[in-house]
């Protein structure tokens, strides 16, 4: 296991060290290609949960986009990845919020941490 | 060709510079002990034996004892006979950056994952009989006719059927290096390689 995380962290191509959690709201600054030109797109939403772990770790987004519900899951250590700003941090009980797909409106917002424990 | 004795340590994915995930193989290469030198004269055809990986004393049967200790090193886990590796001594060490660089294209033999007795449709890729209706109650991954009737009143040599899957010497070819730590004895390849995780393989490199 050793040799595989230390293989990981060699060939990581991008270091995103922002750390968040479900609940929290985030932007996610997005390289994209077209043709030869690159331009950068935000994507902003709720973190639904955090997969995996080491280089194959990925993290779901989910915004409201109009009446319909959009969710993204990225590559933590995708090099397409510019940088991720957290502007939220959301006070949550689970790791793992889908109960936040049958709601709408006033019972989809979630609460803001008030204090933020520095880890 | 030269090569070496390597342990499968398990896969994970990099990033590549164009923003692909590329999946890669890590690899435990390394270092090699030479046992023993064959040559055309003596046993009519050129190799060298590499020894890996430690083996307890106790563990060793006299005789093998004897042959490491002509190597003049300690009992080894395991022997491989590589053919037309030129150049070695009894007694030298073999390790992967001597032989491996970034870049290379390498073969890899192993033994594959064991898969027990599997029918034709995982097999052989058959695939099936179709349909779930139709009175299809019991034979959907059937193979179907094996033979036709009283000429030839047999079933032909070879004809595919159920049976141990798996657990078979695999040999995959060009498989592309994408890292060499020599620190650590340690390979990176792309793609997958025969075996679990912890079993020896064979790497070779063509000249």
């Amino acid at each position: 296991m050793n040799a595989i995380k230390f293989v990981e962290n060699d060939l990581a191509s991008s270091t995103n060290t922002a750390h968040f959690k479900a609940g929290d709201t985030v932007t996610v600054f997005y390289k994209i290609k077209e043709g030869d030109k690159e331009r950068v797109q935000q994507y902003q939403g709720t973190v639904m949960q955090i997969r995996n772990s080491g280089a194959g770790k990925t993290f779901t987004v989910r915004k409201m986009s109009g009446n319909i519900g959009v969710e993204r899951i990225f590559p933590i250590s995708s090099p397409f990845i510019d940088k991720i700003e957290i502007s939220k941090k959301g006070s949550v009980r689970r790791a793992r919020i889908f109960y936040l797909r049958e709601r709408t409106g006033k019972s989809a917002r979630i609460k803001e941490k008030k204090r933020t424990v520095t880890a | 060709m030269p090569g070496i004795i390597g342990k499968k340590i398990g896969m994970t994915s990099v990033f590549g510079a164009d923003g692909k995930n590329i999946p890669c193989t890590i690899i435990e290469a390394g270092p090699c002990v030479v046992t023993q030198v064959k040559t055309v004269e003596k046993e009519g055809y050129s190799a060298v034996q590499l020894g890996y990986g430690e083996r307890k004393e106790k563990h060793t049967s006299t005789a093998m004892k004897g042959h490491f200790k002509k190597a003049e090193t300690s009992p080894k886990r395991k022997l491989m006979e590589f053919r037309d590796f030129d150049g070695l001594n009894t007694g030298d060490l073999v390790t992967a950056e001597n032989i491996f660089k970034e870049g290379d294209w390498v073969d890899v033999t192993g033994t594959s994952k064991g898969k027990g007795f599997q029918g034709v449709v995982k097999r052989h890729g058959f695939g099936g009989v179709g349909g779930q209706t139709h009175g299809q109650h019991n034979r959907l991954r059937a193979p179907g006719s094996i033979g036709a009737c009283s000429t030839p009143s047999r079933v032909f040599k070879g004809m595919r059927m159920g049976g141990q899957t798996g657990n078979s010497r695999v040999h995959v070819e060009n498989i592309e290096v994408i890292k060499v730590y020599p620190e650590k004895n340690l390979l990176v390849v792309k793609g997958s390689i025969p075996g679990h995780n912890g079993a020896f393989i064979k790497i070779e490199k063509w000249n």
